[in-house]
Parts: structure tokens; sequence; C-alpha cells
């Protein structure tokens, strides 16, 4: 009957692999993978301004001691007209927001401000997609979480939508600890 | 009609394999011959009903009948006929229909010819295979019907996902299902072995071929998978120990053991216990890679559309079966009575080492696989991958394959050491002198080198066995074994060289400009757009010269599909005697050029090449079985009838 022990050992580690793979099976599934650059501090970028009435955006301006929310958008991208209510509403909850506008021209810029309104404090002009790649950005609109020394906390991929503000609150607020 | 034909032939084929399980269970008692006689016809007449649905699946598919809801999803009207078709099994509900199919076929391919093994053996063997079909049945009608229809047909289907459009591919799944499908038929031999208590030498012999038949098909679907992967996605690698990946090797692993320790049980009775158990772990690493691959529970470069009641599925199927079948084993392990003794020092003793090392392989990629599971359990993330896979694996692949060299010389029983001197001092004198040729030549890393040492000694080792043979009266399985061994040291060569000797350039080239790479000069002429049935692409001119010799030209696009809308990378390869030139054109950049990626690969195509002699060696092995096997019966059936005439 020597048999019968290993046989016995294999049973039981054929068991905990399915208990394993059961357990995996009952969990959400979290198939996000967070970029690799939170944690990172912003790379080194200046851009020119996108629209006279505002300054534009550079790297310093990020890492003056209070967090900001960084959002990529554009002026031809609809779902960033769609999120420009809760925009304004982070706005009106006392969040600083500045702006990179992606491959967009002064008066389409000027025309959805009028439309949409402007909550941004700083836009700065990114005609070539190039700081939009630095900071690991793959489309618009997405709003970086940045820290008061300029290093990116939280990447909100798609549009912000009324539910996801609360979230974003709370991570601005935990930046500026 | 056609999907409500396939259907019900499916639904028909389902309550085949359940009156086939009944029909083994009760035929077993005593009085229930008739229901025993059901048994085979059964198996046979579910065979063509599987074979029947999945021809009306190819139907609806080469018809791109948009009202039904899988053609809808994976096929469209512009797509060329031939991966219509494959689109077939190119998604979940497909590619299970076409498992349940292979292995219907398969069940009654034994019901037809296997006549050799007690019948209440076999009857045992066909009703585990029909309980394994019964599972698979309720996983495709319940919840996987691939003949749903949809309610308001569109006007045209979704696509075939653009990197699935090649022909390999097209080849890929139906290759390995006939592996994985082939080691359940082994799972249900040793079922019905171990039900019966009848593990004897005949049942090793019954099995062997069913195992080296779908060890050839693993074998060349892993190679081709490989090779696929190589110039489809365009990263130039071969191997990435993703987790499909070695969902795939762990079979061939647990395949390549159970060969080898049935052939032991088939010449020697002996490692009886051992054989039965290979049998149920090597298909229960088959569905244990089906259920990591469709649970979607690991993140893989292998998307199938996940489904948590799926993997729930799978899993409840994985539980029954292996559990079943682990526990039966438990039960009756210590029963069987132990095998023929034999020394260390013999044919068996090597291969008691190939199986242990290659259990221990299998046990590394199956813990490496894993790992990120069992940490996720804990909240860490982890990626495991070649750091670990190659050095760890390795610790064990260098003692198998020095026994792989040496095993083959060895007489059955007990041998000594002095009998083998010469053949094993010559490889390793080869090995030797490879290690020495390398090492001065070029400083490479200790893997490699390690390689290059074993290809050395394996290849020159692996004719050895057939020294002072006459050639004509070879056994022909024999002759496979040399070949599939040499193949090992061909494949190994490949890996090493390309590890160590690959050149890589990754650089932005205008049209006109030169760039070098290894001993090529590549030039970029010109790029321009072309027009294909469902894509645009960008085809990049290359002009490629080897060390300044005649030009050839190589055609790398980055083509972009529109349904669904996707850019892939098409390489384009340039294969020499000596290695391939692998090109890949990249996105224009700001000031109008190209980005290129090139690679000179040496003997890069050797690992391919080596892996088709594997699976070449194993289809002669299985040729010269089979045909002994055939030859055996017809002297059987003359003997038996000249018995008869004596008699009367």
């Amino acid at each position: 009957m020597k048999g019968v022990r290993w046989s016995l050992w294999i049973l039981v580690a054929f068991v905990a692999l399915l208990g394993l793979f059961a357990l995996q099976l009952s969990r959400p599934k979290h198939d996000q993978v967070d970029s690799a650059m939170i944690g990172q501090p912003v790379p080194p970028f200046a851009l020119a301004a996108a629209v006279p009435e505002l300054p534009g955006l550079s790297t310093a301006d990020l890492a003056d001691g209070q967090p900001h929310l960084l959002n990529v958008f554009a002026s031809w991208c609809i779902p960033c007209a769609a999120e420009a209510p809760q925009l304004a509403e982070l706005k009106r909850q006392g969040a600083p927001i500045v702006a990179v506008a992606i491959r967009d021209r002064t008066e389409d810029l000027e025309s959805f401000f009028q439309r949409y309104g402007n909550p941004f404090s700083r836009v700065g002009k990114d005609d070539t997609s190039r700081i939009q790649f630095l900071i690991g950005s793959s489309g618009v609109p997405e709003t970086f979480v940045i820290d008061g020394k300029g290093v990116i906390r939280h990447q909100h991929i798609g549009v912000i939508g009324p539910e996801d503000i609360p979230d974003l609150m709370a991570r601005l607020k935990a930046a500026g600890r | 009609m056609i999907a409500e034909l396939g259907l019900c032939a499916l639904w028909l084929a389902a309550a085949l394999a359940a009156l086939q399980l009944v029909a083994a269970w009760l035929g077993q008692r005593a009085g229930g011959e008739t229901l025993a006689r059901i048994v085979r016809p059964a198996a046979l007449v579910q065979a063509l009903l599987c074979g029947l649905a999945f021809l009306m699946l190819l139907w609806v598919f080469a018809r791109t009948d948009l009202s039904v809801k899988l053609v809808v999803e994976n096929s469209g009207s512009d797509a060329p006929m031939i991966y219509k078709i494959a689109g077939a099994w190119g998604n979940h509900e497909g590619s299970m229909l076409l498992w349940i199919t292979i292995m219907a076929v398969a069940g009654g391919l034994i019901a037809l010819i296997e006549h050799r093994l007690p019948e209440k053996t076999m009857l045992a063997t066909l009703g585990a295979q029909a309980f394994v079909g019964l599972g698979f049945y309720a996983f495709l009608l319940f919840a996987s019907n691939p003949f749903a229809r949809v309610i308001a047909p569109p006007a045209d289907g979704d696509g075939l996902n653009p990197a699935l459009q090649d022909i390999g591919l097209a080849m890929h799944p139906p290759t390995l299902y006939c592996g994985y499908v082939g080691l359940s038929i082994a799972f249900s031999f040793a079922v019905g072995a171990l039900l019966t208590r009848q593990v004897t030498p005949d049942f090793a012999r019954v099995m062997r071929p069913w195992i080296l038949g779908a060890w050839i098909f693993l074998t060349l679907g892993i190679t081709a998978g490989s090779y696929w992967s190589y110039y489809e996605l365009g990263w130039g690698g071969w191997w990435f120990w993703d987790p499909v990946e070695n969902a795939s090797l762990m079979p061939w692993l647990a395949a390549t053991a159970l060969f080898h320790s049935a052939s032991v049980l088939a010449s020697r009775d002996a490692l009886r216990t051992w054989t039965i158990m290979l049998g149920v772990i090597a298909f229960s690493m088959s569905m244990i890679g089906t259920f990591l691959v469709r649970s979607g529970i690991l993140t893989s470069v292998h998307a199938f559309a996940v489904d948590p009641t799926r993997g729930t599925f799978i899993l409840a199927l994985l539980a029954i079966n292996i559990g079943g079948a682990l526990a039966l084993f438990a039960a009756r392990a210590g029963t069987i009575a132990e095998g023929e003794r034999f020394a260390p020092l013999s044919r068996e003793g090597a291969l008691v080492i190939n199986n242990v090392t290659l259990s221990a392989v299998l046990g590394i990629v199956l813990v490496g696989t894993l790992y990120p599971l069992l940490t996720e359990a804990f909240g860490l993330r982890v990626s495991v991958g070649p750091p670990y896979f190659n050095p760890v694996s390795m610790v064990f692949v260098t003692p198998m394959l020095i026994v792989l060299a040496i095993g083959p010389l060895l007489r059955w029983r007990r041998d000594s050491f002095a009998r083998v001197r010469t053949p094993a001092l010559l490889a390793a004198a080869a090995a030797v002198i490879a290690l020495l040729a390398v090492w001065l030549v070029a400083g490479i890393a200790l893997l490699p080198l390690l390689g290059l040492t074993l290809a050395a000694g394996v290849a020159v080792s692996a004719f050895m066995p057939l020294r002072g043979r006459s050639l004509r009266r070879l056994p022909l399985a024999t002759c496979g074994m040399a070949i599939s061994h040499f193949g090992i040291a061909v494949a190994l060569f490949g890996m090493a060289v390309d590890t160590a000797f690959t050149v890589e350039k990754l650089t932005a080239a205008g049209v006109g400009d030169t760039v070098a790479v290894g001993p090529w000069e590549v030039r970029l002429t010109s790029v321009e757009p072309v027009a294909g049935p469902n894509w645009t692409a960008l085809a990049g001119r290359l002009s490629a010269s080897y060390r300044g010799g005649a030009a050839h030209e190589l055609v790398p696009q980055s083509r972009t599909f529109w349904a669904p809308p996707q850019t892939t990378a098409e390489s384009a390869l340039l294969t020499r005697w000596n290695g391939q030139l692998y090109t890949v054109l990249g996105e224009q950049t700001q000031d109008g050029r190209w980005q290129l990626r090139l690679w000179w690969k040496p003997f890069v195509t050797f690992i391919w090449l080596g892996g088709v002699l594997i699976g070449l060696g194993g289809l002669l092995a299985l040729i010269g079985r089979v045909a002994v096997d055939v030859r055996r019966r017809k002297a059987a059936r003359r003997s038996a009838t000249r018995k008869a005439e004596i008699a009367r």
C-alpha cells in the first residue's frame, strides 16, 4: 500500500489548485494596468499658450507646491465636450485645473470655450502630441492628478462622469498632503 | 435551417454519449451483454453526428450567414474564403465544437479498430471517454452554443481579428486540439485500466500510438505557433513564456514523459502506476491550459472573449474529470502490483531519469505560470518571465539531455558503463570541442554556451544507437527516435545561437538611406500605399545585400484593417541557410523619416526546423509501431484460421 500516500498528496495539491482557481475566478477581474508614469515626476516641458487670454504650461507651473488636475483634451473631441460640466463642477469645488490642448487651433479652442465654458487656469498647446506621449497619455480626454512637487499621482482615462468627481477630489486632496 | 441542423446533430451526439456511458456502465455487470454491444456503435454514430455539426458550422461561416450570432461576431463578407472558414474555429464556441468533434472522432476510431484489450477494459475506456465528452457537450449546449441566431441580422459582420487572418494561425488551433484531445484518449485508457485493474504491457501498447499521435500534433502545433508569433507579432521573439504558450508546453512535456514511460511498460512491464498517473496528468494539463486561456484569469497576448461563466464551467469539468480520476488513482494505486525490477544503469533507469527531469521541468513551468495567480490572491501583482524560466528549467534540462545522449545506447534491465564507453566518449568529445570553439571565438553568456555544448553532444549521440546496425533491418521506431533526438539538438542549437548572436537595430531612416545590421546593408528605397481585400497598408521597399552581394527586396508593411479597425505590422523576412533578416516598418517620424526595426538572426530557422524534425521522428515511430501491430494482427488471424482448419 505504499503507492497510496504519494498519490493522496497529488490529490491534495490538485484540490488546492482548484481552490486557488475558484478564488481567482470569484474575484472581480482587475484588468486595468496602471501607467508606469504613476509616481514619476512629469518630464520637463514648456508649452506655449494655446489661447491668448491664458498663459501656457510648463513643468515648473505643475511643481508650485499645490496639487493640480491636468486635463488632456481637444476642441475636436466630442467626449471632451461631454465632460465639460464635470470639469466645471470640479472647479467649483476648488480644484485647480490646467490643460494641454492636443493638435488644436486657437479659433477652434475659443469657440469651444464659448460653448462649453473654460474651467482652466492655464492651457498649453501640444501640436505634435509630444507632451501627451511624455506623460503617458494615449488619447483624449484624459485627466491626471499631479501633486505639488510635479509628480503624477493618478491617471483617469476617458470621460469624467458625474460619479467620478468625488474620487478625483479625494485623490487631489490626498496628493496635497 | 443549416444552423438548426447543426444544433440538432449536436444534441443527438450528446444523447448518444449519454447512452454510451450508461451502456458501458451497466454492460459491465453480469447479464449486461446486450447493453455492452451498444457501446461501440454509439461511439461511432456520435462521431458521425459531431462531424455533421462541425460541417454545418463551416457551412454557415463559408456563406457568411449573418443570422448566426457567431458569424456576425467573428466574420465579415469581405474576408477571403480561407479566413472565413478558419473564422469558424477562431473563436470560443467554434473551437469548443472543433474540440468535441475531434474527441468524438477519436472515440469512434478506438471503438472501430481496437480489439486487443479485454472487452471489459474497453467498455470502461469508452465509458470514460463518453463521460469526459458529456461534460464538453453540456458546456457547448448550455454555455457556448455556436449555432445561436440573432433576432435582427445586421448588414455585415464585425470581421475576424486581423491578427488571425493568417494561414499559419488558421491551422494552429486545429493542430493543437488534435494534440489535447489525443491526450483525452490516453486519459480514458488510463481510467479504463484503473477501473478494471488491467495495467498490462498490452494496455501500454494500445495507448502508445494515441499518445504518440497527440504528441506529434502538439509538437507541430507548438512549432507552428512559435513561428507564427515570431513573424506575426513583429517583436522578433519566438517564445515569450506567455501563459498560453505555457499552456501548450505543459501537455507536451507530460506527453513526452508519458510515451517514454509507456514504452517501458510496453517492453518491460515496469513503471505501471507511474504510467497511469502520467496519463491522468497529461490530460489534466490540457484541461488546466484550456481553463487558464478561456477563463481569462491570467493576462495573456491570447485574447479570447472572456466570460466568467465559461471559466466556472471548465473549472467544474476540471474538478469532476481530473479530481475524479486522481481520487480513483489514490484509491487504486496501492492495489496495482509492482512491475518488473531493473538495475539503475539500464535503459529503464535512463528513462526514469528522463521522466523525473521532464516532470521537474513541467513543475517549474506550472509553478511559474500559476505564481502570479497565487501572489494575486495575497494582493500582490507580479509577472514571471524568462529570468525565472530559462535558468531554472536549464537546471533540469541539462541532466535530461546528458541522459538523452547515453540512455538509448543502454540495454534493458542491466548494463555496464564499459559497454557504452566509446560512443559516450565520442559524444562528450563533440560537446567539449563545441564548448572550446565557441569560447575561443566569442565570449557569450553561460546559458547559450551551455546550450551549444549540449546541442553538439546530443547531435552526435543521436545517431549512435544506429551504429553497427543494418539500415534495412532497422525498426522504423528506432530510426524515428534518432531523428527526434537529433531534432532536439538542432532546435537547441538554433535557440542558443539566436540568443547569443542576434543583432538588433532600431532606427529612423529617410528614403534612400542605408542601414547596416550585422553582415547586411539595408537601403530604404521607397514607401508607398497598397490596398488589400480588407485592408490598406503602407509598404516600405527595402533593398538588402549580404556582405556586399546581390540585392534582395523586402517589403514590410504597416497594415490597417477596417473590419475591425486595427493596425498591424506585417514583418518581411529574408531567409538564408545561415539565418534570417527580419524587418518591420514602423510609424513616420516628425521629420518625414520612417522607423525601421531590423534584426539579423543567425540560424534562427533551426529552432523550427528542429521542431519539425522532432515531429517527423515521432511520425516515423508511429508508422513503425502501427505497421508492426498490423502485421501481428494479420499473423494472429492467419494462425487462428489455421488452427480452426486443423481442428476440423
